[in-house]
């Protein structure tokens, strides 16, 4: 039954998306151009840029915060501390907009079985939306998918490529056109 | 293997046959012995059919089952000629107890088996070359190269067979002939496609296409028109690993949810009947095959803390944990295939944080370990049951190798990128 409320759920959501902002699911394209998540630039000080839209600013940061993507070690899918404060910071937005769907893709470094990565991906994405759950997000609202060892941010072997790519990537798929603020 | 003779040494040494010819007794008695291989030498041809005879000779040395003896090119023509008789006691000379003779023409080629020792033709056939598909030609001549070794051993040859395999570079799956020629893609551009399978028939394949219609669809892709067909009940979920029922009619596949992976199995031949096998949760459940008759399904299951083989009856009854491990001492094991016969399965287990590929006998319940040097993962068998191709990163990347499980001997398919996740077809009739 569990496996039939989760079908549903996600039905409905990929409808929703797909009428709404068709962009937000696009077909998985190969490739690091097509990766959805790039690590997020440096925080820039209000100073360095020209004036702009206030609104569209803070708009920027919440989109940054949303889709900053968290880490694990090898071979795991707990949340780490450093994770968990990201994960608090996305809530917190969560929660302020009742309106904002996401979808979580879990990754996994090449090593290990190809096929066992793509078990990984699933946990470390269900990781990450139990803990969304636990702040009181309905389940609904996310979507997740393992893209197990097949998306690499970074294509290297070696272990700096590997830490970047146990990753989860946060992908809006729906409500972010306008985004409150947390207070 | 391939073993190329001084003809001028040879000419002198007619003791040389006189040894072979009572070598070869042991096999003329009728009982094959793969530990036995015969010489085989496979005579000049006429020019138009030079491709056909080095194809045919390529096949021979990767069947594994023959000390291919190459012919010098120069000179031996004129002594051996052609449509002449054939000069069997020189080629005995080279150690060779069988001959195989390509004659005739591109539209009307003739396969000539000569036994060296008897010196008679202990069988032929003639066939046209096909040469309208592309890569078809090609595979008539495998075709033949199996026929080959059916008469001369009795067992099937694997020539005209075809790899699947995963590129890791635009993560489409592709093709290839199991000699390496004829690579192409088959599943469309611009989709994330991983684990690829093969109808038994060879008419089509299944694969999970990553993102799309779900997060993780099976597609069914026939072969001869490029038709892709979602299989019903994997828009939901992620639903991964998927493999035929030897009766081409079912697929058994890992359904993967927030709560767990669990086995399916649905009806592909009526779109229907789904059908779960494990109730499993908290447990992740992958990579099921079906035994050759249908009745048993081996899969990994990490439902004791790691990763291991497990067995099931084909309706999800009795389950087992099938490969014996240490629990904490013995590595992760991924990725299991049974041989034709079913009498054994192969694997890849982790030896110091590294795969490597092993057999497991299921009558003896004997654990091999088969490569040790790199990694060495994912494989899967040919339809003869000895050979078994896997993916080795022991020259670099990784790469396609079939090993030879009775000689021990590894050959690479190249392919440009790397290539991940083979399998293996049945021999492919006409069309295929």
């Amino acid at each position: 039954m569990r496996i039939r409320s989760f079908a549903l759920a996600l039905v409905v959501v990929v409808t929703a998306c797909g009428k709404k902002q068709p962009e937000a699911v696009p077909m998985p394209t190969p490739g690091p151009s097509s990766t959805p998540a790039p690590p997020p630039p440096p925080p820039t000080s209000p100073n360095s840029r020209p004036a702009t839209d206030p609104n569209a600013e803070a708009r920027a940061d919440l989109l940054r915060t949303l889709q900053e993507p968290i880490y694990f070690e090898y071979d795991q899918d707990a949340i780490r501390p450093d994770a968990q404060s990201t994960l608090e910071r996305k809530a917190a937005i969560l929660l302020a907009n009742p309106g904002l769907r996401i979808r979580i893709a879990g990754n996994a470094d090449e090593r290990g079985s190809d096929e066992y990565n793509l078990v990984l991906g699933t946990k470390r994405a269900t990781a990450a939306k139990r803990f969304f759950e636990s702040k009181g997000i309905d389940g609904s609202r996310i979507d997740i998918i393992s893209y197990g060892e097949e998306r690499p941010v970074d294509p290297a072997s070696n272990e700096g490529a590997w830490a970047k790519n146990r990753r989860d990537e946060f992908e809006i798929t729906a409500g972010g056109d306008r985004l409150v603020k947390p207070q | 293997m391939t073993r190329a003779v001084a003809l001028a040494g040879l000419m002198a040494t007619l003791v040389g046959a006189r040894i072979a010819a009572a070598q070869d007794t042991v096999r003329v008695k009728g009982v094959y012995d793969a530990a036995i291989r015969p010489g085989i030498v496979v005579l000049p041809s006429p020019a138009e059919l030079d491709s056909v005879r080095a194809i045919i000779a390529r096949d021979l040395d990767y069947s594994d089952r023959f000390e291919v003896i190459s012919l010098p090119s120069a000179g031996e023509i004129a002594i051996a000629g052609t449509g002449t008789a054939i000069n069997y006691p020189l080629y005995r000379s080279l150690r060779a107890s069988l001959a195989v003779e390509v004659s005739g023409t591109r539209a009307d080629v003739t396969i000539r088996l000569h036994d060296l020792l008897t010196e008679t033709v202990r069988q032929e056939t003639t066939l046209p070359l096909d040469v309208s598909g592309q890569g078809e030609a090609r595979m008539e001549v495998h075709r033949l190269s199996d026929q080959i070794v059916q008469w001369a051993t009795g067992r099937p040859g694997v020539a005209a067979t075809r790899l699947l395999f995963l590129n890791n570079g635009d993560k489409r799956i592709y093709r290839v002939d199991s000699d390496g020629y004829g690579i192409a893609p088959i599943s469309p551009a611009n989709v994330l496609a991983v684990s690829p399978a093969w109808s038994p028939d060879g008419s089509r394949i299944a694969y999970t296409q990553l993102g799309g219609e779900g997060p993780g669809t099976i597609i069914l892709q026939s072969l001869g028109t490029g038709t892709r067909l979602v299989v019903p009940s994997t828009t939901t979920g992620q639903n991964i690993t998927p493999s035929f029922s030897p009766d081409g009619r079912r697929l058994v596949f890992s359904k993967m949810t927030e709560q767990a992976a669990n086995l399916y199995t649905v009806n592909v031949a009526d779109l229907c009947c789904v059908e779960r096998l494990t109730t499993g949760r908290f447990a992740e459940n992958l990579s099921p095959v079906y035994s050759p008759d249908g009745r048993r399904v081996v899969f990994v299951s990490n439902r004791s803390g790691s990763p291991q083989i497990y067995g099931m009856a084909a309706d999800g009854t009795d389950q087992e944990l099938l490969v014996p491990f240490d629990y904490g001492s013995s590595g992760n094991s991924f990725a299991p295939d049974w041989t034709p016969d079913g009498t054994m399965i192969v694997f890849h287990r982790e030896y110091g944080g590294n795969p490597q590929i092993v057999t497991f006998d299921l009558a003896t319940r004997t654990l091999r370990q088969r490569t040790s040097s790199g990694r060495n993962e994912d494989p899967s068998f040919a339809p003869d049951g000895r050979h078994v191709v896997f993916v080795s990163n022991r020259t670099g990347r990784g790469q396609l190798h079939v090993l030879d499980l009775e000689t021990g001997r590894v050959r690479q398919v190249a392919t440009s990128g790397v290539a991940r996740l083979p399998a293996w077809s049945r021999p492919l009739g006409r069309g295929r």
